[in-house]
């Protein structure tokens, strides 16, 4: 599945270290990614981005338009009226501000604007609470965004360039969230490496060009974008007579996901010299493990480090990193923990009533086991509460008794929460 | 409209429409029907500027009502200074 044409390996030292935190590393990926359009309102933990894009954009080094708008639903939708026109946009929002575009989330989705939206992750109100958690994101689940997570900042760099690829993908043709944790990330200082600027839009293709689409009425193949030469109108009325089709548009979509964004990581590996897993899934030690963790965002990093030292006392114990969590990896998840005695669930939110939402998921992908692993739910980090190695660890001992015993005593638990 | 209706294989992308809006005939949701006594219109055309749905046209003598796309709001009749427009229930409209 090799491009056309392979761009030729930038190798580490050729590419510039920067010490930037989460947000600066999504800045500086934006600006490197020829953007037509910036709509963006502040609201921390995401502010560092939009501030530090309008730094380049006041200093001359872009041309992006970028509009300062009202609030997070004239942000989305100025970003939907530009994908419509043709542009590449781009913005940054957070909890309370992500709420308030949900209207336009779906529309981004239905209308197949490749929006890139960087979502830096934090509890949503309330009481107010300004720290990371996930179910800002969650909450967007069933929009039909593509939900990237990422670990550290030079993945947030990494996953920003490579979001513009996936979504613009003519068999994609989705937006594209990408998710890394709010001051965990976005306010931690971290080297990382960057690409030349040149080989950024040649990795991209230049700017964004959309793709074409028949339209009977004008009786030829024109751009999927509103140009008044070859009139179009983008989601006008549909009842109970198209609307169906139109959704099956948005799922067939969604089944082209996973091929593009192994891709994509590999072409990003052949370029940087980095890659994350396949790019849906990163993973350690599952191969012979009895007992894995699966978890997503900056955890991962404290989990690794805990399962590595574990690993080192003679334990069998692996985990896994969900990286793409919209489309959801039921085969890839399935075949993984196929042989697993015990899966602990890490969710950094939860549905209230229900459980933590990647645990519906996994339980969803395993049901068709014959021989099913056990599951437990761990709760945990609302608001930002710290999950330190401590706690994991705990986490993995208890896994460790419930492979032993085959018994499960509570399916949700919650971790680090006083009592 | 006459075709069968189109399955999601062969719509266009982005839930783009195929067809013109004017092939939209939203005269069928009209439950209440416009009918003009021409011995009371004074052509002052306030029925025309009104109409949200541009149903009202001119034909160089007359007014008239494009019935594919009155919707049968009413407005037009409750503007018309002269009461010359009736808004009569289409179950017992002529024609």
């Amino acid at each position: 599945m090799a491009e056309a044409k392979s761009i030729p390996r930038i190798p580490p030292e050729k590419q510039t270290l920067m010490a930037v935190n989460g947000d600066e590393a999504v800045a500086y990926a934006v600006k490197q990614s020829l953007v037509d359009v910036v709509a963006a309102y502040p609201i921390t933990p995401q502010t560092i981005i939009v501030e530090k894009f309008s730094e380049f954009v006041a200093n001359g080094e872009v041309h992006t338009e970028f509009v300062p708008v009202e609030s997070e639903h004239s942000a989305m939708s100025a970003c939907v009226g530009a994908a419509a026109a043709g542009a590449r946009a781009f913005t940054a929002s957070a909890a309370n501000g992500l709420a308030l575009m949900w209207e336009i989330l779906y529309i981004a989705a239905s209308l197949r604007l490749p929006i890139v939206f960087a979502v830096v992750n934090r509890a949503l109100s309330a009481p107010i609470n300004i720290h990371c958690d996930h179910s800002d994101a969650y909450g967007m689940r069933d929009s039909g965004w593509i939900q990237l997570f990422v670990e550290n900042s030079q993945e947030a760099y990494d996953t920003t360039i490579q979001a513009f690829k996936i979504g613009e993908d003519p068999k994609v043709q989705l937006p594209v969230a990408v998710n890394l944790d709010g001051f965990f990330l976005s306010h931690t200082l971290e080297n990382i490496r960057m690409l030349p600027d040149e080989v950024v839009h040649e990795f991209l293709g230049g700017y964004r060009k959309p793709v074409k689409t028949f339209v009977d009425y004008l009786g030829k193949e024109v751009d999927v974008a509103l140009d008044p030469a070859n009139p179009l109108s983008f989601g006008p009325l549909d009842l109970y007579d198209y609307y169906f089709e139109h959704k099956m548009h948005q799922i067939e979509a969604m089944k082209n996901v996973p091929e593009v964004v192994r891709r994509v990581n590999e072409e990003w590996y052949e370029l940087t010299g980095r890659k994350y897993g396949d790019g849906i899934l990163d993973t350690y030690a599952v191969e012979d493990a009895d007992v894995v963790i699966t978890v997503i965002g900056s955890t991962a990093g404290t989990v690794r480090h805990v399962a590595k030292k574990l690993r080192n006392k003679g334990y069998k114990v692996g985990m896994i990193r969900i990286r793409m969590f919209r489309p959801f990896p039921f085969n890839e998840i399935k075949e993984l923990l196929k042989d697993v005695k015990v899966v602990g669930v890490m969710d950094r939110g939860i549905s209230f009533g229900s459980y933590g939402p990647s645990f519906l998921e996994i339980n969803t992908a395993l049901y068709d086991l014959s021989e099913k692993p056990l599951l437990v739910n761990y709760v945990y980090g609302l608001g930002g509460r710290d999950a330190p190695p401590k706690d994991i660890e705990k986490a993995y001992m208890e896994l460790l008794e419930i492979a032993k015993t085959g018994v499960v005593k509570e399916r949700l638990k919650f971790l680090g929460v006083r009592e | 409209m006459a075709s069968e209706p189109r399955g999601w294989k062969d719509l266009p992308l982005a839930a783009l429409p195929y067809k013109l809006s004017l092939e939209y005939k939203t005269g069928d949701w009209r439950a209440l029907r416009p009918v003009i006594d021409y011995n009371k219109c004074t052509k002052c055309m306030l029925c025309w500027l009104y109409c949200p749905d541009m149903a009202v046209l001119w034909d160089g003598e007359k007014i008239y009502i494009n019935l594919d796309y009155c919707k049968g709001c009413g407005i037009c009749a409750h503007e018309c200074p002269v009461k010359a427009i009736k808004m009569v229930p289409e179950t017992e409209a002529e024609g």
